[in-house]
């Protein structure tokens, strides 16, 4: 026992610290992703919504690649075709070095990217549940287009979408861990240095999943308390 | 500029690769969600249970396997436990441990049993009391008012969230390549490393997207033949 609560141990010679810090990039990379995926679905459920054929197809279409494409798939494609496609437009610009991106760039954009395209499919089914007379009203009271979406329909459609968008959260979540394929140095990846430098293989993955585990049920429980929040417009009375 | 998207030479070395890690992928994900549908129904039926002693397991279980990435449960199970060497050669399981490929079928059907219990769990309790109650005051047997009632009517709810489970597989399957299965994310890593052309990773993107396009209309078909008698005429 005392000899693995070493290994753990903040010091030199223990884990401990390299482990926070796997643990710091993986939260810092959902952190990031959760922004831009967000406005991104938003944005590609309200094109999917638009009147305008082109726009709508192409979001689609999108949509439908990114959500039917394996995660890891994502993740190669976009950090290695990126890098290719930077690459040749320097050639064009008449730069010939090799140019490198950065893995955790590649690794929001990437898994932002399939965030995005789930979570606008929720955004969408929320949007669906909002009553026409909802718009009719505003039109009443002389709102702007603008000023209807952003003060009207957006927060509820918000409320709706939130047990949704928080399973998509727990998913992007455990989709992190495949950014150690990348050579980003996350919870995933820190453990398997540590597995192979200390040979305690089980131990180390044991640590992983816990760490996971602990990530998912912390976030898991904080957004059921946000849903019960915004849900207070709508919940029953007993009376 | 074609050579750039497909390039016949390529295809001609590596297209049989191709099709070989396309049947992994396929199998792989048949075989584990068979096993997972079986699994998940002893475990939805324990998570229902009144006793504590059986619904507390099969919780504990949904928890650990949703709530952890399945690359991290199958390091743990492939390097972590595999690393008992000599105790799973004494205990004669080293044949199971060794191989990725059994490492890879056991947790994954681990993995969708998880899920699939939760889809099965929500859809055996939305079936209406009613029909519960109507099978009690018809005198069936718990047996025929399971298979016969509650079952069918669950399974109309939990197709498409078992057809979106399946696609959630077939993507996740993408993982095995990293212990070393030869599916179609194995061959185009593998392929990538020896050309470093590019246009794999496109058609690796092609082929998966076909999977997954087959499957939905499969199970779109699937759901009006097994909802035509909701229908209106």
């Amino acid at each position: 026992m005392a000899e693995y609560l070493a290994l753990l141990s903040f010091s030199d010679g223990g884990w401990g610290k390299v482990l926070v810090a796997g643990a710091f990039v993986t939260i810092s990379l959902a952190l990031c992703c959760l922004p831009f995926g967000l406005c991104l679905g938003l944005l590609s459920a309200l094109l999917i919504r638009s009147k305008i054929a082109v726009l709508r197809i192409g979001a689609t279409i999108i949509a439908g690649i990114f959500r039917g494409l394996p995660e890891l798939l994502t993740l190669f494609i976009v950090y290695n075709g990126l890098q290719l496609v930077l690459q040749y437009c320097a050639q064009l610009l008449g730069y010939s070095g090799s140019i490198g991106i950065n893995a955790f760039f590649a690794g929001v954009l990437g898994l932002g990217l399939v965030f995005a395209a789930f979570s606008s499919e929720v955004w969408l089914s929320a949007f669906n549940t909002i009553a026409i007379g909802q718009y009719e009203a505003a039109d009443a009271l002389g709102l702007t287009r603008l000023k209807t979406f952003f003060a009207i329909i957006l927060p509820q459609t918000f409320r709706n979408a939130l047990p949704g968008l928080s399973n998509n959260w727990l998913t992007l979540l455990k989709d992190t861990s495949l950014v150690s394929t990348i050579s980003l140095v996350d919870i995933m990846r820190q453990t398997s240095l540590a597995a192979s430098a200390t040979r305690h293989p089980m131990f180390f993955y044991s640590i992983a999943v816990i760490l996971y585990l602990l990530f998912s049920a912390i976030t898991g429980f904080i957004l059921k308390k946000i849903e019960h929040r915004y849900a207070i417009a709508v919940k029953r009375v007993a009376l | 500029m074609t050579n750039y998207i497909f390039n016949p030479d390529l295809w001609d070395r590596y297209g049989g690769r191709f099709l070989s890690g396309f049947v992994v992928t396929i199998e792989l994900v048949a075989i584990t969600f068979i096993i997972g549908f079986f699994l998940s129904m002893i475990v939805a039926v324990a998570w229902t249970s009144k006793n504590k002693w059986v619904n507390l397991p099969a919780r504990a279980y949904m928890f650990l396997f949703r709530g952890s990435p399945l690359l991290a449960q199958l390091y743990l199970f492939y390097y972590g436990l595999g690393s008992f060497t000599t105790f799973w050669q004494s205990a004669g399981l080293w044949w199971l441990f060794s191989s990725a490929w059994n490492c890879c079928l056991i947790i994954f059907s681990l993995n969708t049993a998880a899920y699939q219990a939760e889809i099965f769990r929500g859809s055996l309790q939305s079936v209406p009391v009613g029909q519960l109650e109507a099978c009690k005051a018809l005198g069936l047997s718990r047996w025929t008012s399971f298979t016969r009632i509650w079952f069918p009517q669950a399974m109309i709810l939990a197709l498409r969230p078992f057809a979106n489970e399946f696609i959630l597989m077939i993507k996740a399957s993408a993982v095995a390549s990293l212990i070393t299965i030869y599916d179609v994310m194995g061959v185009t890593k593998l392929v990538y490393s020896r050309t470093y052309d590019f246009q794999v990773y496109l058609w690796a993107a092609v082929l998966y997207l076909i999977i997954v396009e087959v499957v939905r209309q499969i199970v779109g078909f699937a759901e009006r033949r097994i909802t035509r008698h909701l229908r209106r005429i």
